[in-house]
């Protein structure tokens, strides 16, 4: 008994717990709107069908562009309808709220919180993409299941390396988009970076087209950059086209990219934090 | 007769109170209105990447695409910049601001539309602007009689009503559903990424729905189609192609009424 009260006392118990109460209300915080989300999935289900179409049309003139036959092709197309919110392809998200309140002062509340700020907006913006899995990403997958014929896997080990991948590249995204929102210690007005990021990240991550069609050596650039991890590399997952040592690849590429851009987040907030010290001195 | 005066009049002397407070910060101004040229630019991209791989698309060539894609990126960039912020209904009802609107001397509409007026925008039209110019220079096998050469600017802004049609009733819909503003997208830019591309492409049942329930097959298809002497995929007469300022005409009634709907059906959050 002594044990496990020891244990729940833990620092590093403790921690998870504040994390995990922190997702829970990302997560909460989104299932409220409900009629928001009821929109989020019209408006991504009829961008799948037009983009759907469209793939249609151009794997008719090139079967097997990209390396996809058509119905991988417009399982990519829905797979990245179904990610679009989770992981943030458009590059919108939670740093508009982080740069609104470096603009304001109310960050320096937060740093005196007994939570870390970069751990405590991840856990916030994890809970959120989980909720938008669940809330905008199945129907939309559902309903191009049913009208298209797509190459899904049946084996449940796919699905769930699919999931772990997934996560990864939701990693990849807020760690990316946390760059974005301390530019705003320099910058205070994130209105330009933000766009560029939404740019970057609409062109990158392949929601607009698989990363495999872009000619030449864009192709090959775009597939090392980190953007890669948020779209291209999990809907390649589901569609099985890594085994072995290429998937164990892939996901280190998820993972190492989630690693340096994580870190250079604390290297950035460690010197955005000398600033405001500065600031309020 | 005299309301509309007022609306216009007020509507005017707010974009330019927004106008002035850009350009302020002129070179922020100009990185942002750069910043949305690039950011639409990005998906004809993905149509030129696309032709990089191919030479026609659905039977039209890039020409024929850009075409498609200037005219309605144009049209939806215009109505965009005159009544994009027409969305935050939802959330002013949800802050309690719509309240004060209701007693200031000029029209709800007229207000909303022109609140936080971004000029940014322009970027949008000039992109669409740029890809319907090149369009036309790029296009062979055209004969550019009166009829065809009055078709383009007709074309362009009776798209621009259709689609501030649908603004305008995408705000009415805000009354009742407030936080729901993302539905208007499917038909703005949904709308406008379908009929970017050709009418060949889409199922017959797509194509049906966007000329007879949403009409967005008049902000470009059918206009488009007779300038590129090709049949409309649904075999319609040939007098619907130059139908587009009837059905914008049309729109614009209907959400007229929607909005006055809306309005009169308005209850204060109280907050």
């Amino acid at each position: 008994m002594r044990g496990s009260e020891a244990l729940r006392d833990a620092p590093a118990v403790q921690a998870l717990r504040l994390y995990g109460l922190v997702a829970a209300g990302g997560f909460r915080r989104f299932s409220t709107y409900r009629a928001a989300t009821a929109a989020g999935v019209f408006t991504n289900t009829v961008f799948g069908f037009i983009l759907a179409y469209t793939f249609v049309a151009l794997w008719h003139e090139r079967p097997q562009l990209g390396g996809y036959d058509q119905a991988q092709a417009l399982t990519f197309v829905w797979i990245g309808q179904a990610l679009l919110a989770p992981a943030a392809l458009l590059g919108y998200g939670f740093q508009e709220d982080l740069q609104e309140r470096i603009r304001s002062g109310d960050v320096a509340v937060d740093l005196y919180r007994p939570a870390d700020l970069q751990l405590w907006w991840c856990a916030h913006d994890l809970g959120r993409a989980a909720f938008q899995l669940l809330g905008r990403g199945i129907v939309p997958m559902a309903v191009g299941a049913l009208a298209f014929e797509l190459a899904l896997p049946t084996a449940a080990h796919t699905w769930l390396l699919f999931l772990l991948s997934v996560t990864l590249g939701c990693l990849v995204s807020f760690a990316i988009r946390y760059l974005v929102g301390l530019t705003a210690f320099w910058l205070l007005d994130g209105q330009g970076i933000n766009l560029m990021n939404s740019l970057v990240a609409m062109l990158l991550s392949g929601t607009l087209l698989p990363l495999t069609v872009f000619p030449g050596a864009a192709g090959d650039i775009a597939q090392a950059l980190p953007w890669a991890a948020m779209l291209q590399v999990p809907a390649d997952v589901l569609l099985g086209r890594h085994t072995g040592a290429g998937l164990a690849g892939a996901l280190a590429f998820q993972v190492a990219w989630a690693v340096a851009l994580l870190a250079a987040g604390r290297a950035m907030q460690a010197l955005a934090t000398r600033k405001v010290v500065v600031q309020g001195g | 007769m005299a309301e509309l005066a007022a609306g216009v009049r007020g509507y005017g002397l707010i974009v330019a109170m927004w106008v002035r407070t850009t350009m302020t910060y002129r070179m922020s101004f100009a990185m942002t209105a750069l910043g949305n040229l690039l950011m639409t630019a990005a998906d004809f991209a993905a149509i030129a990447i696309m032709f990089s791989h191919t030479d026609v698309l659905g039977g039209f060539t890039f020409a024929e695409v850009a075409l498609l894609y200037g005219t309605t990126s144009t049209s939806l960039g215009l109505a965009d910049l005159l009544l994009g912020n027409l969305d935050r209904v939802g959330r002013r009802i949800r802050d309690g601001t719509m309240d004060t609107l209701l007693v200031r001397p000029v029209p709800v509409f007229a207000q909303i539309a022109a609140d936080r007026f971004a000029l940014r925008r322009i970027g949008r039209v000039l992109q669409g602007l740029i890809v319907l110019v090149w369009s036309l220079t790029a296009l062979d096998g055209v004969a550019w009689t009166p009829v065809p050469v009055l078709l383009v600017p007709v074309m362009v802004l009776s798209g621009a009503a259709i689609y501030g049609a649908v603004f305008a009733c995408g705000a009415a819909f805000q009354f009742w559903a407030t936080d729901a503003a993302e539905v208007q997208n499917s038909f703005t830019y949904g709308g406008s990424t379908l009929t970017q591309y050709p009418p060949t492409i889409f199922s017959k049942e797509l194509v049906r729905g966007v000329t007879f329930a949403v009409p967005l097959a008049f902000v470009n298809w059918l206009p488009a189609l007779h300038i590129l002497g090709r049949d409309d995929p649904l075999g319609l007469p040939g007098w619907v192609d130059f139908a587009s300022p009837l059905v914008a005409a049309a729109c614009c009634a209907l959400a007229g009424l929607a909005w006055r709907t809306g309005l009169r059906g308005y209850r204060s959050t109280g907050s």
